[in-house]
């Protein structure tokens, strides 16, 4: 890179905030994804005012720059795609104001998604969006990927939960969309910033609702003999209204797989199990709960058990919130894939995965967020055979064509990032790309700001690399 | 050819209008266009706007066009673009809980079909019996359903729009959790047609809740009913809604006018003429609600409260619906009526709602308010008349409230007023920091300011 660029970059941040080194760049050429890019170099703001300087910088030097929290995203979102800098929100990781009263937070983009909710725990309150590295991953990157998490089935994802943001764009100015107080006038700048995956601008500050933690929780596990009960089951709580605050979906294979590893209970041998959250009041939790283990034991479910203490139920929930790094464990590398369809089709869609699977060769296991359609199948591949790894990549895109055929999305959670660019034609079409991809020329106009990423490029064959998932440092939501 | 005749060539003769009186209908703030076409497609309504992109002509589309006057006068206006024909269910998945529809399609026709399946939309919006789904979300009018369900943002999976080049796109998708692309339909919740025309939209549907049950709750001042929203809010009771309405309110929606808009009685008990009056509804089975009622009428005495009061089952209709007009009776019960929408953080409102009786009352203006407990807060101004004196008082009050409102860390808008007043008031409050950026979505989805040109935030 320029070297006056990385002086300038050093007089800003101190020799401290940049990195430039190769072996200190490497943790940076990755993701929670499968892909991979090399930056130029990594700088650490301390504030608003540094990642204004840097965007200004990055303009006069043409670089291109990105930015990044934690890494723990799937699509290669924080990745520098075309090189250039890599900006890592991670030292400004304050939580700026928390109003009790009026059940509002405003943080930086470096606070940990978790960080909050315990900071706030004694109040009461909580931010409800829950991705399962939410021990890792911040509320910037949450922010930027608008993402989801178990618990979102009730409670809303990312973008429910935010009001305002300072933000810098990539021309360098600075702008504060919407306000701590809900409804402001105008186009909501909010919305269509939350969830643009970091291309339309740097967010430095966001304003966010917090919620009331539930007066009462139970949490069930149902066993199912076959995995066509499992999705009835789920399809019958949905149509009779009911919404659990979080109704996961876990196969034989990513049973087996979590419970040799956290040893959470669960039945090793049972074709599913659901895992659900129903909250609120201690009268409407009563009888919702019975409610569902009705409808689970209807469809022939031999066990439904419920949770007796929050002990019991914290385990059961880290058998979900650690099941990658599980399958990790198994499959030295996987592919970790994302899909949307209507819940009416669940039991149709697992169907076409496990022939999908049978084709190319893989068992493919499933683990999800079955309440709202959110598909994860994992596609477990030897990272050091080339042919397998195109094999997996070809079963994920027709996984993915599935779930479109179903009438669902291409992702609900992870992004389009560098992965799913090339699938999004199968879902738009080419003028409603182009209005997005306005959208973006519209703030990004110099398209300096995470570059490669959402629409289609001519994607070089073999540009994304296999890696061990033991690198992986936190689960996906 | 004429604007009329190749309308006419696209939609059918049957379907476009270039005469009075039927063209009145029509009018915005005294404006009136020259053609009124009803495309039975989205394909008619692209080529609708291209024809018009091509020629110049300013189109505004409508539903039922019960809110055109919000806003600011259009720029221009030469074609209503009447979206009712538009009125079709596109899909219905129930036991997926997702919905797609034409955008013209009414509120109430579209409520029927979901109550076939005991599932609802939460729009409780003001209009509600004529009201399009289009114009509902275009405005983007609120609905006290908002304290447990959200707005119409929380609940737009997707939509198709034809954007002011005649182009149609869509964004979103028809699933309950979706990031794939931009959520360029966000941008049309509240746009006032300035965007795009929306085509299709898709929603989320809800289960109608089994039970519901409304209380209302009176005290001698805002503050004190403001205290029970808090309690409420730090306590683990999720209502459905929460509404503060202010004497004035009362005295407006137990009128013979607002009788005529919503009918059926409201007794004085449910809301009295000398009070503040906090109306709050749960949902859920019976255990629960007597959970609620206990919990509540606890609450409300710690508050100060003075009456209690249970609603009887024939009684929740009328309230709900009076409550819900507040808005159109409010309209009605003035000639100058100009309504304050604000919002602001709720520990605020009590100042807010003092700071709004002040300016009314300092310039002789009646006024009502009615605050909902997320923060909103709608202010309606009632002067006897609209001549100029009634109009300078208005722009002194409005002045002063926006002003103090923006003080508070909130944010004022004045949607409705008589439309000869609002070159003089501030329509949409303070200048904001974040024009340009909307400035720069105006150019892209309408290059040529052909879609309801003026209207919005800033002119756009």
């Amino acid at each position: 890179m320029d070297s006056r660029l990385l002086h300038e970059l050093k007089k800003l941040l101190g020799s401290e905030g940049v990195l430039h080194e190769p072996e200190d760049l490497l943790l940076y050429e990755y993701d929670g994804s499968v892909e991979v890019a090399k930056p130029a170099c990594v700088v650490f703001p301390r504030a608003t005012e540094d990642v204004v300087e840097i965007v200004k910088l990055a303009n006069r030097y043409e670089t291109p720059l990105v930015g990044r929290g934690a890494g723990t995203g799937l699509s290669g979102g924080a990745l520098a795609r075309q090189g250039g800098i890599v900006v890592v929100f991670s030292r400004m990781n304050r939580v700026l104001e928390v109003d009790v009263e009026n059940q509002r937070a405003t943080v930086q983009p470096g606070v940990v998604n978790l960080d909050l909710s315990v900071a706030v725990a004694h109040t009461g309150l909580h931010f409800a969006p829950d991705p399962s590295s939410q021990k890792a991953c911040t509320i910037g990157g949450n922010v930027s990927e608008n993402s989801g998490g178990p618990h979102t089935l009730a409670y809303g994802v990312t973008t429910n939960h935010v009001l305002g943001m300072t933000v810098v764009l990539p021309t360098g100015e600075l702008v504060r969309l919407g306000s701590a107080a809900v409804d402001s006038p105008g186009y909501d700048l909010t919305g269509l910033f939350v969830g643009s995956e970091g291309t339309l601008a740097l967010v430095t500050e966001i304003t966010v609702k917090l919620t009331r933690l539930p007066e009462a929780v139970k949490t069930l596990l149902a066993v199912f003999d076959t995995v066509d009960d499992a999705t009835e089951t789920v399809a019958e709580i949905t149509r009779r209204g009911i919404t659990p605050a979080a109704c996961e979906m876990f196969d034989s294979w990513t049973i087996r797989a979590v419970e040799d590893y956290v040893h959470a209970g669960y039945p090793v041998g049972a074709a599913a199990v659901l895992l659900i959250d129903v909250d609120g009041l201690r009268e409407a939790v009563e009888s919702e709960a019975e409610e569902v283990a009705d409808i689970c034991r209807l469809h022939h479910a031999p066990e439904v058990r419920v949770a007796r203490d929050a002990a019991e139920r914290d385990l059961l929930w880290k058998g979900r919130k650690n099941a990658f790094g599980a399958v990790g464990r198994i499959s030295p590398t996987y592919y970790a894939m994302d899909g949307v369809i209507p819940r009416t089709k669940l039991a149709a869609t697992l169907r076409r995965l496990a022939e999908i699977g049978a084709k190319y060769g893989f068992e493919i296991g499933n683990i999800f967020h079955a309440g709202d359609g959110n598909l994860h199948p994992l596609i477990p591949f030897n990272g050091r055979d080339r042919d397998e790894f195109r094999r997996a990549i070809a079963a994920g895109t027709e996984i993915i064509r599935c779930c479109i055929e179903m009438g669902g999305a291409i992702t609900g959670e992870h992004g389009v990032g560098m992965e799913k660019d090339h699938l999004m034609p199968y879902l738009f079409s080419a003028a409603d790309l182009e209005l997005m991809r306005g959208v973006r020329d519209a703030f990004n106009p110099s398209g300096l700001l995470n570059p490669g990423k959402i629409f289609p490029t001519a994607k070089a064959c073999g540009e994304i690399y296999a890696r061990p998932a033991a690198e992986t440092s936190a689960p996906p939501a | 050819m004429t604007a009329p005749s190749r309308l006419a060539s696209i939609s059918g003769p049957s379907h476009v209008v270039s005469e009075s009186p039927e063209l009145n209908a029509y009018e915005i703030c005294g404006k009136r266009p020259a053609a009124v076409v009803r495309p039975g497609s989205s394909e008619e309504v692209a080529e609708i706007v291209k024809f018009a992109a091509a020629e110049k002509l300013a189109v505004v589309p409508s539903g039922a066009r019960t809110k055109l006057s919000m806003g600011l006068t259009p720029r221009q206006y030469d074609v209503a673009l009447d979206m009712t024909r538009l009125d079709r269910v596109v899909a219905y998945d129930p036991a997926d809980l997702t919905l797609g529809v034409e955008s013209g399609i009414p509120l109430h026709k579209l409520a029927a079909v979901l109550a076939e399946h005991k599932q609802w939309l939460p729009l409780a919006v003001p209009y509600m019996e004529r009201a399009t789904v289009g114009g509902t979300i275009a405005s983007g009018v609120d609905t006290p359903l908002r304290q447990m369900y959200g707005t119409a943002r929380d609940y737009v999976l997707g939509m198709e729009f034809v954007t002011g080049k005649g182009v149609t796109a869509k964004s979103g998708g028809r699933v309950v959790k979706n990031v794939t692309g931009y959520d360029m339909h966000k941008l049309m919740i509240g746009a006032l047609g300035t965007l795009g025309v929306m085509t299709k939209i898709n929603f989320r549907t809800f289960p109608l809740p089994v039970a519901t049950r409304g209380f209302a709750a009176s005290f001698a001042s805002a503050g004190r009913a403001l205290e029970l929203r808090h309690a409420i809010a730090h306590s683990p009771l999720r209502p459905q809604a929460v509404e503060i309405l202010s004497p004035g309110a009362a005295k407006i929606v137990g009128s013979d006018v607002a009788a005529r808009i919503a009918p059926g009685s409201l007794g004085s008990e449910v809301c009295s003429k000398a009070h503040w009056t906090l109306a709050v509804d749960f949902s859920g089975h019976e255990k629960v609600l007597d959970r609620c009622e206990r919990d509540l009428r606890q609450m409300g005495e710690k508050c100060g409260g003075e009456s209690f009061v249970v609603l009887a089952p024939d009684q929740m209709l009328p309230a709900a619906s009076r409550k819900r007009e507040f808005i159109p009776i409010a309209l009605a019960s003035s000639p100058g009526a100009t309504i304050v929408k604000m919002s602001v953080l709720p520990t605020r409102m009590d100042e807010l709602l003092a700071t709004a009786a002040r300016a009314s009352e300092t310039n002789s203006l009646s006024w009502a308010a009615i605050a909902r407990g997320v923060g909103v807060i709608y202010v309606a101004l009632l002067p006897k008349d609209r001549s100029d004196e009634a109009r300078l008082r208005v722009i002194q009050a409005t002045d002063q409230i926006l002003f103090e409102c923006a003080g508070l860390g909130g944010n004022a808008t004045i949607p409705w007023s008589p439309a000869e007043w609002k070159s003089s008031l501030k329509v949409w409050g303070l200048e904001r920091g974040d024009i340009d950026l909307m400035r720069k979505l105006k150019a892209l989805f309408d290059p040529l300011g052909i879609l309801s040109p003026g209207r919005f935030v800033g002119g756009l």
